[in-house]
């Protein structure tokens, strides 16, 4: 009896484990790429200055912002392939392990996976089959290539077909697949629903949560906010190359409201709440910011906003803003 | 079956092209050499003139058609050609057609390996630049190329005459095989010492175009999209080479290469002229120097025809890597 | 965590300044080699049977040939001749290109005209043509320098109709035209002001060009006598001696060729760079 209550014991710790197992845990990120301006000079872009961001098993988080912010470049910066001319900057942790170049080299394409946001990112001479075989972990046979495509809802016959002869909604397909094949824990999707009718965005919004159903985390990087509210476990807001609020979508649920005052205006924004409209121009990515990034488009802005430049606070277990009048 | 007859069409209507641009080639030559100073009979018989009597004088000059009009000689002349009769050379007293024939395939041998052999190292060359853009050997490459790209390319051959042949010996002066040697007992192994430098020469020159076009050409791939999905899926290096960047930067890079036949052909002139290779291009410069006209329109001619069929290949060669990624087949 | 900064080494405005310099220093060194041909008299390139076969020296630093002739000086007339022959064909390649290009832009009957003389032009190779034409011309330095300007337009031809479609479909020349202008006005006061900057780095980039093929069809023995110091010449006569191991007339020609190649290279270049702020 007493081995038994033990064996129990040290299950239920490991089920906790896995449960509050963080798989990746990013702080102070940021990317800056250098370029050349005008007549030769030289120019700084802060594309990425401060971002944060916490995902668990099974998890889904969205990343939301405005189209342009440099939120792709996020995924880049988090797998490593940024471009050269770039510094990344920041810790950045996978399941509880600091995230090296080395390792990153070794989980690219193995336990993170990107979900590309063009369908012209397959190879456009190589068969979509083959392609998504050289991902599979075991036996990499056609069979259980074309097994995967049938569980994402392709005809098998797509194997041997070239990029060029596939539908957009095919290829989308085809890259879940390939997260399935490569069997991989994190999944990055950058911009998942772009472009897509209503009905294929729920096509995509459920297999990505089939996904995370499936103890994976998922990442979605998107600026539909209603998307995101769909399937979102976590909302993590991006403006001016920040992280400014991560909200859990328990706290939403329960009525309550976004604490940042972008955030809000995002919120605001959506057609079933009346289509307020907001000047979504952000500060440009050459500009040192001095204060609040969003001073000067917010109405609750103060002067101390202008001058003094706020910091993410933590609120409860996973939530943080980056306010000082938040909530309000 | 429709693919055929596109491609069909496609290489009549460039062959269409080419005889109407082949025709205004010979017209134009025709044009310049009547119009030349050099008087044919003299050039033919040169020091023996003051010899000659004048009803030999008169002969020859008949059968130059010396007397004939200007039109006359060239329809004379014309069609000779369209009855494949190139006219008889003047310096090897046969007819130019058995001239060309003969010292075609020599000169073939020679641009035959040369262009593979320069098709391989600049591919290779330009990959590795392009995959390693920025650094060192990068720019090593390039200069390399830039260099190259100025340097006489008959002294990089008198370079490795001096090397190979009088210093260290490995390789004979020149020629197409050893003097002295009746032809049945010319080895192949005899025929390949003779061909090595001359065929190293022109493969040298050969580079720089290939090397830079794929260079660039991997460069590009490089920043597309799809490239940047499979270094995301963890690939990189030989491995991203090998899998992605390989057969989306072969073919362009062939057909560039089949283009540079002017080049290559401007290149075994001067090639054989340091090697005394017997070949065509040494054929077309002693026409020219010794006033051969026959000869020498005749290998102009075939110049025309030898950069038609590479352009022709170059063009051929895109057209059908097009079809293919239109019917939706891998190359 | 930070990566590797693969950084280019231009460095904020001094670029523009340095190229600058680059470009002076190329000129300078393009013309202490270029005027220096006025001033080699009859006296350094004379046969002296005292001193022939003699390797490189300090007295002779290219050494001497089969006729005791200083080699250094003969080189250094060898690239006068080749920049005088490559000057001539430049300027008249240059002027070929433009007035076809202006012509192909009149029309488009002109327009497929210069297209199909383009075609015509490089459907047999380079050498060749030069090779015809020199003989045509009875060879001589007529022979290479007409050979060489008229081998040489086709592709300044191409680039600067390229330019010239491009200036077309511009605002102000619509303008222009409405306004009445004559063509000849819009040519002079639109077109040309435009094409000034390929022009003048295509004439310059033509020189390479003219002086490698200048080479080639001397070296082959078209043109020019034997006695001149054409660097070609040099070579092809050169290889006679060979056997006796005298390098250093292959050697030195050869390079000091090259590097005179490489001087206008780099200028067109540089010139380019500052041109076209891309």
């Amino acid at each position: 009896m007493h081995i038994v209550y033990e064996l129990n014991h040290e299950i239920q710790e490991e089920i906790e484990k896995i449960q509050n197992h963080l798989l990746l845990e990013v702080k102070n990120l940021s990317l800056t790429i250098e370029r050349f301006g005008k007549g030769w000079t030289r120019e700084h872009l802060y594309v990425i200055r401060d971002f944060h961001l916490k995902i668990h098993h099974g998890e889904v988080v969205a990343i939301v912002g405005a189209s342009g912010s440099g939120k792709s470049l996020l995924a880049d910066a988090i797998l490593g392939i940024h471009p050269k001319n770039s510094i990344v900057d920041g810790m950045i942790k996978y399941e509880n392990k600091l995230l090296t170049e080395k390792r990153r080299k070794r989980l690219r394409g193995n336990d993170i996976l990107l979900i590309p946001q063009m369908t012209n990112a397959l190879d456009p001479l190589m068969k979509v089959g083959k392609q998504v075989k050289t991902l599979m972990k075991q036996k990499s046979y056609q069979k259980s290539v074309k097994q995967i495509f049938q569980k994402v809802g392709l005809d098998p016959a797509v194997y041997d077909q070239i990029p060029s002869a596939c539908s957009g909604g095919m290829i989308r397909k085809v890259f879940i697949a390939m997260a399935l094949a490569s069997e991989a824990k994190l999944i990055i999707a950058d911009e998942p629903t772009n472009g897509l009718d209503d009905e294929s965005i729920e096509e995509m919004l459920f297999q990505l949560k089939m996904l995370a159903k499936d103890n994976r985390g998922v990442i979605m990087i998107t600026h539909d906010l209603e998307a995101a509210m769909k399937i979102a476990d976590k909302i993590a807001v991006f403006y001016a190359g920040e992280t400014v609020e991560v909200v859990d979508k328990k706290h939403l649920k329960k009525g309550g409201k976004f604490r940042h005052p972008y955030s809000r205006a995002l919120w605001n924004a959506l057609p079933q709440n009346g289509f307020i409209a907001i000047d979504s121009s952000q500060p440009s990515a050459t500009e040192k910011l001095t204060g609040c990034s969003f001073a000067k488009q917010c109405p609750k802005a103060t002067k101390k906003c202008n001058m003094e430049k706020p910091l993410l606070k933590e609120i409860g277990h996973d939530e943080m803003v980056r306010c000082f009048y938040a909530g309000m | 079956m429709l693919q055929i007859l596109n491609i069909g069409k496609f290489i009549l209507f460039r062959t269409i092209k080419f005889i109407i641009l082949l025709f205004a080639v010979i017209v134009c030559s025709f044009l310049l050499v009547s119009y030349s100073p050099v008087d044919p009979i003299q050039s033919y018989l040169g020091a023996e003139m003051m010899v000659v009597r004048e009803e030999q004088r008169e002969e020859i000059a008949e059968y130059f058609g010396v007397n004939e009009s200007k039109t006359e000689q060239f329809f004379h002349w014309l069609t000779m050609f369209l009855h494949g009769d190139l006219g008889t050379s003047l310096l090897y007293r046969q007819e130019v057609i058995v001239v060309i024939q003969e010292r075609f395939l020599a000169s073939f041998a020679l641009m035959a390996i040369s262009w593979i052999v320069s098709g391989i190292f600049g591919y290779v060359l330009g990959v590795i630049a392009g995959m390693n853009e920025g650094t060192m050997i990068d720019k090593a490459i390039k200069s390399f190329c830039f260099i190259l790209a100025s340097t006489p390319a008959f002294w990089i051959g008198i370079l490795l005459l001096i090397v190979f042949s009088l210093w260290l010996g490995w390789f004979p002066i020149g020629l197409s095989m050893p003097i002295g040697m009746l032809a049945e007992e010319v080895t192949v192994w005899d025929r390949l010492k003779h061909i090595i430098l001359p065929a190293l020469t022109l493969s040298i020159i050969g580079i720089s175009n290939i090397t830079l076009h794929t260079r660039q050409k991997v460069m590009d791939i490089l920043e597309s999209e799809f490239i940047r999905f499979a270094r995301a899926k963890g690939e990189e290096g030989f491995r991203l080479f090998a899998r992605h960047i390989f057969r989306n930067t072969l073919f362009p890079a062939i057909s560039v290469h089949f283009a540079s036949f002017g080049e290559l052909f401007g290149g075994v002139i001067l090639a054989e002229q340091v090697f005394s290779y017997p070949g065509l291009g040494q054929a077309i410069v002693q026409a020219g120097l010794n006033s051969d006209v026959p000869l020498l329109l005749g290998i102009v001619a075939f110049s025309a025809l030898f950069v038609f069929i590479g352009n022709l290949l170059a063009d051929l060669l895109y057209y059908f890597i097009d079809l293919r990624i239109k019917n939706g087949e891998t190359i | 965590m930070k990566n590797q900064f693969l950084s280019i080494d231009f460095d904020n405005t001094n670029y523009k300044r340095r190229v600058l310099w680059k470009i002076i220093g190329l000129v300078c060194l393009f013309l202490l080699v270029a005027l220096s041909g006025f001033w080699i008299g009859e006296e350094q390139l004379e046969a002296n049977m005292g001193e022939k076969n003699l390797s490189p020296s300090l007295q002779h630093p290219f050494g001497t040939d089969w006729l005791g002739r200083d080699m250094f000086f003969r080189t250094l007339s060898g690239l006068h001749l080749s920049w005088k022959v490559g000057l001539f064909a430049a300027v008249i390649s240059t002027a070929i290109a433009l007035t076809l290009s202006l012509l192909s832009s009149v029309n488009h009957f002109f327009d497929s005209l210069v297209t199909m003389l383009i075609d015509l032009f490089l459907s047999i190779p380079h050498l060749v043509a030069l090779i015809l034409i020199a003989f045509v011309l009875g060879g001589g330095v007529k022979g290479i320098v007409i050979g060489i300007a008229f081998t040489h337009w086709p592709s300044l031809t191409r680039v600067l109709r390229a330019e010239i479609l491009q200036i077309k479909s511009a605002e102000y020349v619509h303008v222009s035209r409405k306004l009445g202008k004559s063509r000849m006005w819009i040519i002079r006061h639109h077109y040309l002001p435009q094409l000034m900057p390929q022009l003048f780095v295509g004439f310059i980039l033509l020189f390479p060009h003219a002086i490698l093929h200048e080479s080639a069809i001397t070296f082959l023995g078209f043109g020019l006598s034997p006695e001149q110091p054409a660097i070609g010449i040099i070579l092809s006569e050169a290889m006679k001696y060979l056997t006796m191991g005298m390098w250093w007339l292959v050697v030195f020609p050869g390079l000091s060729l090259i590097g005179m190649v490489v001087i206008f290279d780099a200028l067109g270049n540089n010139l380019r760079k500052l041109l076209n702020p891309n």
